[in-house]
C-alpha cells in the first residue's frame, strides 16, 4: 500500500491540511501536494481505467508525461475532463472523479474487453466493422461512439465560468524549463544583458535535480537552485514565470507559453489561463528528460511506476509508494530510487538488473545498505489485478521460463532516459540516435531555422543528452551563452560550477523483458498505457506490412493519446525496429507536434468569448434599433435590422407591414453601413474610369452615377453610386460588406500598378450616419424639418447637394434603391441618432416607419435591381445581369475589360437574368435549380438556371423572384420547372425582372 | 508564423498584421493583348520550392503594399523592398545569391 | 448643429487600469507628400507640432500630429474647431496634391491609464510594449484583437487608442476584459 511517511516531502507544508474528494470520498492532503501525491497518501493506487480494455490503472509518472491518472476535475461550469492528477495542484475543496469506467472504478462492466483482448488486437476496428455495410451506420457506429471518447464532455448547456487571455511577449532569449539547467542557461544568457524570459511548467523551480541529490560546489542542489532563482529575480532583464509551460515552438522564433494562472485557486479574480504569444530571437529548450518504462508483462498493474517517479513522490511529497518494493532496471539511475526508499525505511526486496554485470558505485551503495541485487535478471510478469501482489522473476536472456515469484506491492522500473526533444523538434529541429544512452537527442548541427536562415533553438541540459549533474550544468551554461551571442549580445564566458559526481556503469538497451518473451507475455506488455497498445500490437503491425513508423502509429494508435507518446515513443519505435529487423534510427521517429502537453481551448481562444467573441460593428442608430424590435441580421461584421418587429407580430408580419408602408407612406432605413470612399486628385477621374466599368470622368459636379466594379478577371465584385464632389474629388459608395475590401482594392492598384498617378483615397464610411428616406411622403417630411431646397427642380433625381436639414449639416443624395421617391441623407455620425429621431418625430403625421434589410431587398427586387452577393457569386459578369448599359464602350481600358473578351465570357449560353413568376403565386425556394431536357454525364438532369433572389411581395400579394436562366431573355413567358428539396416541383414563368413601376415614374417625382 | 519587416514603417510585423498578395512583379496585360498573354497574366503563377518573390500588405499597420523575397521551404527571408518597382533591387538579388547561389525565379537570377 | 455624441458617450471602467472613452476628438486624415515644405508649414501652422518621425506621435492634449504611413498623417485638433481647421489646412496646402478630410466622427478614442496600462495593451496587440521598446511619443498602427486600431503613449505613460466608431463597443469590451481585476501580468 502507498502511505505518507512521517518525514520528507520538500514540497509539502504539513502545517496546512487540504481536503478534497475523489469519486465522492473525502480525503486529505497537504498544501504543495499534487492530486496524484495526495491520492497515493490515501492509498488510492488505482486512479482510473484504461481507454480500450478498461484495465485498472494507477499513476506511473510524477509529471506531464503521466498517461494513466486522468481525472475529471471540478463540477458544473468548472468541470473539465482528462486532467492529469500529476500536474494538478491540490487545493481546498478540489473535486475529482476517475474516468473510463461504468458503473464504478472498482467494478467496471467494460473490463470484459480486457478478457477479450486477444480478440481486440491492433486494427481490430478497421477489420471487424467493414461488413455488412449497413451495420456500420446503424449498429457499429452507435455502439462504438458510446464506448469511445476519453473522459466525459462537460455539460453542453453550461458555459465555462472562467475567462482567458492572450499576452504578447518579446524576448531576446526564451528559456523553456526552470529546472537546474534552465536556470543556469537563463543566468548565462542574462549576464550578457539580453532580455530573458524563463518559463517553468511547475509551481516550483529546480525540476528533478533536488530529488537526485548531489552537490554543486559546496552547496546542495536545493541551495544552489535557490541561489540561482534569487540571482535571476534580482536582474531587471529577466522575467521569471512558474506554472507556465512552453507549449510550442513555431516559425521565426514564435513560441507559445501556457500559463495556468488560477487553476490552483479556482474562482479567483482574473483569467484562469493566459496564453503567452512570444517572439524570441533565440530559444533555449531546457525541458529535461523523461524516464522510459520497461516492457514486461503486467507493467500496467497499479503499483508499477517509473523509478524516478517513485523517488519524486518520496522526496517531494513524503510518499512511500509501497511497503515492499522491487526495482527493475537496465541502468544505474534506478539504484538511486532503491537507495532513497531504503533510507526512508521502505523494504526494497531486490533490484532486478537486466545487465549481466549489474551496476557500478550506486549498486555497491545499495548492496551496502542490504539491498539484494540480481544481475542479468528480468521481470517475467507482474501479478495482481487492482494492485501489485507478486512479481515473477526470470533471466533476461531467454523466453521467461524458470521463474521465481516474490510477493511485493510495488515495482519501480527504469528503462533509461529520453531527452524531451519536443520543442526542439516542433519547428524542424533534427535528432540523432545516441547508441550509448539508447535515445534520440537534438542534433545541434541541424536546428530549426529562423528568418535569417540560422538556427534559433538550442537544447540545454538533459534535454540535450547529458544526464549527469556536472555535464548538465556545463551544457546549460554553454547553451545560455550561445543563445545570447546568437541574439546579438556579448556573453560573459564562464564555467559552470564543479559538481560532485558518481561514476555510473553504461546502461543496456532493453526493449523487452525477458529478451525473447513468449506471446502470452508480450500480449500483456504495455507500450502505450493511455491507448492500450502492447508489444504484440506493434509486432502484429510489422507483420501486416506497416513498415513506416507513421503508419504503424495510426494503425496501432501508439503515441496518439493526450500524452502523445511521451513514455511510449522510444519503446514503440525500438519494438517496431526489432520486428522489422532494422536499426532504430532507420525507423525514425513520428512527428512531434505542438502543443507539448494539452492546453485548454479557452486559452487558445483567449479573450474571444461572450460579447467579444467577434467584433460586431454598430452604426450610431444601432442602439435605437436594438431598443425598437430589431431582428438582427449579420452583414459582414455589421449587424443590420432585418425588420423592426412589433409586439404581437411575427418577423414575416413585420416585413409585410414595412414593405407596404414604405411604398404607400414613408420608410426610414439606416443606410450608415454603406461604404463611402473619398477619391481625390488630378488623376481621380482617370483612376475611377479604370476601377468602374462605366465612364466616371465625365460625371458632372453635383451629379451621381450608379457604377459597377469588376475584378481583373471580369467578374462583378461591387456596385454603388458615385457622386462627384468637385473637379478633383469623388465620393464612391460601396456595398455594406465592401467598404474595406474596395478601399483595399483601390489602394492595391494605386500602390502597385499606377503609383505615379496623383490620387489619394480615404475611407470615410463611418464619418457619416446615412438615412434613406423613402416613399411618397419622403419630401414632405424633409421639408417639414426645413432647411435646404429639396424640390424636384432644386435637387433632381441622381444629383446631390450640401446644406442644412433642420439643425443638421447634411448631404442629400437624390438616389433610389426602391423605385420610390427617395433621399439618402448623410449627417455627421455624432448626430446620426438625433437626426433619426428628428425624422421619426416629424414623420409621425406622414405614417413614418423604420424598415429593415428584408424590406430593402423586397423593394429592390420588385424593381429588378441586382444585389451583390445574391445575383452575383464571383462568377457572374455584368452582361449576365443585363447591365451592358453600365459598361462603357468608349473607354480603352478598365479592370475586367480584357477578360470580358474571353470566349467563355461572350458565350451566348451564359445564364442571364430574368424575373420569375410562380404559376400559383407561391414563393420559389431560394437557390433552387431549374432543370431542362436530357441528363449530364453523371445521369443527373441538365440544369438550365437557378433562383438568385426570391421573396414574398406584400405589395403584389404573391411570390416574386429573379434568376439566371439559359437563354432567359429570349424565352419570355415560357414556363420552367424548379424541383425543390421538399420534393415539390415549382413551375415558374419567365418574365421581365422589373415588376413594379416599369416606367420608373415614381422615383422621379 | 512569419514576421516580415515592412520597408515603409520599419515594423517587424507579425503575420497577423499582414496580408499575402500572391506573386510579385506581374506584368499587366489589358485590352489589345492576345489570349495567351492575358491567360498567363491572369492565371499562371510560380510555385517554387525555394526562392520566391511575393507581394504582402501591412494590412493591420501602415497599410502599404511591399515585396518580400523568401524561401518557401525554410521560410528564410532574404529581404523586403518597395512595391513600386518592376524587378527586385540589386541588393535583394545579392542577398539571395549569398544564401542561394545560382538561384533563379522567372526572368530574375 | 445638434448636440454631437461620441460612440460610447464617455463610458469608463476601473480594473487593473482605468479605461475611458474620452469623447469627441477632432481628427483630420491628411494624405500628401510629407517631405514637402508646404505640407510641413501647413501642419505645423495648424497644430504647432513638427511632422513626427516614422511611428511617432507629436501630440499635446487634443492637438498634434501622428505618423500613419509614408504619405499620411492624422491631424488632431479640438473637436469644435475641426471644420475651421480643415478649411485653414486646405488653404495652407494651396494647390498641392493632397487629401484632407474630417474623420472625427468616424472614430472612437480611449485612454488607458494606470500602472498596468502596458499589461492591458500587450494582451490585445502583437506589439513589444516593454519599457524601452515603447515609450511616450511612440505610435503604432496595429490590430487590437480582431479589429484595426492605433495607439500612442502619452508623457504620463498612459495610452491613447483610436479605433473605428463602429468598433467602439467591441474595443471597450476588449479593454474591460484585458483590465479585469486580478489579471495583472507584471511582466514589465
Amino acid at each position: 500500500m502507498s502511505t505518507r511517511l512521517e518525514k520528507q516531502g520538500r514540497l509539502i507544508d504539513r502545517s496546512k491540511q487540504v481536503s478534497f474528494t475523489f469519486n465522492g470520498t473525502t480525503m486529505r492532503g497537504y498544501e504543495g501536494d499534487t492530486l496524484a501525491s495526495a491520492l497515493l497518501a490515501n492509498d488510492q493506487m488505482m486512479m482510473g481505467r484504461s481507454f480500450k480494455y478498461h484495465r485498472p490503472r494507477g499513476v506511473v509518472a510524477s509529471g506531464a508525461e503521466e498517461p494513466n491518472a486522468l481525472v475529471g476535475l471540478g463540477e458544473g461550469s468548472r468541470y473539465e475532463p482528462n486532467q492529469r492528477a500529476t500536474t494538478t495542484e491540490l487545493f481546498e475543496g478540489l473535486t475529482s472523479s476517475s474516468q473510463n469506467h461504468w458503473p464504478s472504478l472498482e467494478f467496471d462492466v467494460g473490463a470484459i474487453n480486457s478478457s477479450l483482448s486477444r480478440f481486440l488486437p491492433a486494427g481490430f476496428y478497421y477489420k471487424m466493422f467493414i461488413h455488412p455495410q449497413p451495420f456500420w451506420k446503424h449498429v457499429y457506429e452507435p455502439i462504438i461512439r458510446k464506448s469511445a471518447g476519453l473522459g466525459k464532455a462537460p455539460d453542453k448547456e453550461l458555459k465555462d465560468a472562467d475567462t482567458y487571455e492572450h499576452f504578447y511577449a518579446f524576448a531576446d532569449v526564451l528559456v523553456v524549463g526552470g529546472g537546474i539547467a534552465g536556470l543556469q542557461a537563463a543566468k548565462a544568457a542574462a549576464k550578457s544583458g539580453a532580455k530573458v524570459l524563463l518559463l517553468e511548467q511547475n509551481a516550483y523551480w529546480g525540476g528533478r535535480a533536488p530529488v537526485d541529490g548531489g552537490t554543486v560546489g559546496e552547496q546542495s542542489t536545493d541551495a544552489y537552485i535557490d541561489q540561482l532563482v534569487a540571482e535571476l529575480e534580482a536582474m531587471d532583464n529577466v522575467t521569471l514565470r512558474t506554472r507556465c509551460m512552453g507549449a510550442g515552438v513555431y516559425d521565426h522564433g514564435y513560441a507559445l507559453g501556457y500559463e495556468r494562472v488560477s487553476d490552483h485557486v479556482p474562482g479567483a479574480q482574473g483569467p484562469r489561463h493566459r496564453l503567452w504569444r512570444i517572439r524570441a530571437k533565440q530559444i533555449v529548450t531546457a525541458t529535461g528528460a523523461i524516464e522510459r518504462p520497461l516492457s514486461f508483462a503486467g507493467n500496467d498493474v497499479p503499483g508499477v511506476m517509473l523509478a524516478s517517479a517513485m523517488r519524486d513522490y518520496l522526496v517531494n511529497w513524503g510518499i512511500s509508494s509501497g511497503q515492499r518494493v522491487i526495482v527493475a532496471t537496465n541502468n544505474d539511475d534506478a539504484y538511486r530510487t532503491a537507495i532513497t526508499l531504503k533510507k526512508a525505511g521502505v523494504d526494497v526486496l531486490r533490484v532486478v538488473d537486466a545487465r549481466p554485470n549489474a551496476g557500478g558505485a550506486l549498486a555497491d551503495e545499495a548492496r551496502a545498505l542490504g539491498i539484494r541485487v540480481d544481475p542479468g535478471k528480468a521481470i517475467a510478469k507482474v501479478k495482481g489485478g487492482k494492485r501489485v501482489k507478486k512479481v515473477a522473476i526470470c533471466n533476461q536472456e531467454g523466453v521467461g521460463g524458470a521463474r521465481e515469484e516474490v510477493s511485493c506491492d510495488a515495482v519501480a522500473m527504469s528503462g533509461g532516459w529520453s531527452p524531451v526533444v519536443h520543442l526542439w523538434s516542433h519547428c524542424g529541429g533534427k535528432l540523432i540516435w545516441d547508441e550509448t544512452q539508447a535515445h534520440f537527442r537534438p542534433d545541434a548541427a541541424r536546428p530549426p531555422l529562423g528568418s535569417d536562415g540560422n538556427g534559433f533553438v538550442i537544447a540545454a541540459g538533459s534535454a540535450n543528452g547529458p544526464l549527469e549533474l556536472g555535464s548538465v550544468l556545463q551544457d546549460a551554461q554553454t547553451a545560455g551563452e550561445a543563445a545570447a551571442n546568437a541574439a546579438g549580445f556579448t556573453p560573459v564566458t564562464e564555467n559552470a560550477p564543479e559538481c560532485e559526481t558518481t561514476a555510473e556503469n553504461a546502461m543496456k538497451a532493453v526493449w523487452l523483458m525477458p529478451e525473447n518473451a513468449e506471446i502470452d507475455l508480450r500480449m500483456k506488455s504495455w507500450l502505450d498505457y493511455q491507448n492500450d497498445v502492447k508489444v504484440s500490437d506493434v509486432q502484429l503491425a510489422a507483420r501486416e506490412g506497416y513498415e513506416s513508423v507513421e503508419h504503424t502509429k495510426r494503425y496501432t494508435t501508439l503515441g496518439m493519446a493526450t500524452d502523445q507518446g511521451k513514455l511510449s515513443n522510444i519503446n514503440g519505435l525500438a519494438t517496431l525496429a526489432n520486428a522489422l529487423g532494422e536499426e532504430v534510427p532507420q525507423v525514425g521517429t513520428t512527428t512531434f507536434r505542438p502543443p507539448y502537453h494539452p492546453i485548454s481551448m479557452g486559452a487558445i481562444g483567449g479573450e474571444a468569448r461572450g460579447e467579444v467573441f467577434q467584433p460586431v460593428r454598430q452604426t450610431p442608430i444601432h442602439g435605437w434599433s436594438d431598443d425598437n424590435g430589431a431582428d438582427w441580421e449579420p452583414v459582414g461584421q455589421w449587424r443590420r435590422p432585418f425588420a423592426y418587429v412589433r409586439s404581437g407580430e411575427t418577423v414575416h408580419d413585420a416585413v409585410n407591414r414595412e414593405v407596404k408602408n414604405t411604398r404607400e407612406h414613408l420608410g426610414l432605413l439606416d443606410a450608415s453601413t454603406l461604404g463611402k470612399l473619398i477619391v481625390k486628385g488630378p488623376d481621380a477621374g482617370k483612376f475611377l474610369d479604370m476601377m468602374y466599368t462605366n465612364m466616371m470622368s465625365t460625371l458632372k459636379v453635383g451629379k451621381c452615377r450608379y457604377g459597377l466594379m469588376c475584378s481583373e478577371n471580369g467578374f462583378l465584385m461591387d456596385d454603388g453610386v458615385v457622386a462627384r464632389i468637385d473637379e478633383d474629388t469623388f465620393l464612391c459608395h460601396t456595398t455594406t460588406g465592401g467598404a474595406e475590401r474596395i478601399h483595399g482594392h483601390m489602394e492595391e492598384w494605386l500602390q502597385t500598378e499606377w503609383w505615379d498617378w496623383k490620387v489619394y483615397v480615404a475611407n470615410v464610411t463611418e464619418q457619416f450616419a446615412q438615412v434613406a428616406v423613402v416613399g411618397p411622403n419622403a419630401r414632405k417630411v424633409l421639408e417639414k424639418l426645413g432647411g435646404m431646397d429639396l424640390s424636384k427642380e432644386a435637387l433632381p433625381f441622381m444629383e446631390w447637394r450640401d446644406g442644412k436639414i433642420g439643425a443638421f449639416d447634411a448631404r442629400a443624395y437624390r438616389i433610389s434603391f426602391s423605385g420610390e421617391l427617395s433621399y439618402e441623407i448623410a449627417v455627421p455620425a455624432s448626430q446620426g441618432l438625433a437626426f433619426w429621431n428628428a425624422l421619426l418625430e416629424a414623420g409621425q403625421e406622414f405614417g413614418v416607419m423604420p424598415y429593415g434589410t428584408e424590406t430593402l431587398h423586397i423593394l429592390r427586387a420588385e424593381k429588378g435591381f441586382i444585389m451583390i452577393g445574391d445575383e452575383t457569386d464571383g462568377t457572374v459578369i455584368p452582361q449576365d445581369l443585363g447591365l451592358n448599359w453600365a459598361i462603357s464602350k468608349k473607354k480603352e481600358d478598365f479592370l475586367g475589360k480584357r477578360a470580358m473578351e474571353r470566349t467563355h465570357m461572350t458565350d451566348r449560353n451564359r445564364w442571364k437574368l430574368v424575373g420569375l413568376e410562380t404559376v400559383d403565386g407561391s414563393v420559389l425556394p431560394d437557390g433552387a435549380y431549374a432543370v431542362g431536357e436530357g441528363v449530364n454525364a453523371n445521369g443527373q438532369r441538365n440544369m438550365i438556371g437557378r433562383v438568385t433572389s426570391t421573396y414574398f411581395s406584400a405589395n403584389l400579394n404573391r411570390g416574386i423572384a429573379m434568376g439566371l436562366v439559359l437563354h432567359g431573355p429570349d424565352r419570355m413567358n415560357e414556363f420552367i420547372e424548379f424541383p425543390g428539396t421538399d420534393g415539390k416541383i415549382y413551375k415558374a414563368k419567365i418574365v421581365d425582372p422589373v415588376i413594379y413601376d416599369q416606367e420608373g415614374k415614381k422615383q422621379n417625382v | 508564423m512569419l514576421t516580415l519587416q515592412c520597408p515603409y514603417c520599419g515594423v517587424d510585423a507579425d503575420e497577423t498584421e499582414l496580408a499575402n498578395g500572391g506573386e510579385a512583379h506581374l506584368k499587366r496585360f489589358g485590352p489589345g493583348s492576345d489570349d495567351d498573354q492575358f491567360h498567363d497574366y491572369l492565371f499562371m503563377r510560380e510555385n517554387p520550392k525555394g526562392v520566391h518573390l511575393e507581394r504582402w500588405r501591412h494590412a493591420a499597420g501602415c497599410g502599404k503594399w511591399f515585396h518580400a523575397a523568401r524561401c518557401t521551404m525554410t521560410l528564410e527571408v532574404f529581404g523586403t523592398y518597395s512595391a513600386q518597382v518592376y524587378a527586385p533591387p540589386q541588393e535583394i538579388k545579392d542577398a539571395i545569391t549569398t544564401k542561394r547561389p545560382g538561384w533563379s525565379w522567372r526572368e530574375f537570377q | 448643429m445638434s448636440n454631437p455624441v461620441s460612440a460610447l458617450n464617455h463610458a469608463s471602467y476601473d480594473g487593473i487600469a482605468r479605461i475611458d472613452e474620452i469623447g469627441l476628438q477632432g481628427m483630420i486624415t491628411l494624405r500628401g507628400d510629407l517631405s514637402s515644405d508646404t505640407m510641413a508649414k501647413a501642419v505645423s501652422g495648424l497644430t504647432g507640432q513638427e511632422i513626427p518621425a516614422v511611428n511617432r506621435a507629436n501630440v499635446v492634449g487634443d492637438t498634434g500630429l501622428c505618423w500613419m504611413s509614408p504619405d499620411e498623417l492624422l491631424v488632431l485638433v479640438p473637436y469644435v474647431q475641426v471644420e475651421a481647421k480643415l478649411a485653414e489646412l486646405n488653404t495652407a496646402l494651396g494647390g498641392e496634391h493632397a487629401l484632407a478630410v474630417n474623420v472625427s466622427d468616424a472614430r472612437a478614442v480611449f485612454r488607458v491609464t494606470g500602472d498596468s496600462a502596458r499589461d492591458v495593451m500587450a494582451k490585445l496587440a502583437p506589439v513589444d510594449l516593454s519599457p524601452g521598446a515603447f515609450e511616450p511619443g511612440h505610435f503604432r498602427r496595429t490590430r487590437l484583437a480582431q479589429v484595426a486600431g492605433a495607439f500612442w503613449m502619452e508623457t504620463d505613460g498612459s495610452f491613447r487608442i483610436i479605433c473605428f466608431r463602429s468598433a467602439a463597443d467591441y474595443v471597450f469590451n476588449l479593454l474591460k476584459v484585458a483590465a479585469q481585476p486580478g489579471s495583472k501580468v507584471d511582466a514589465f
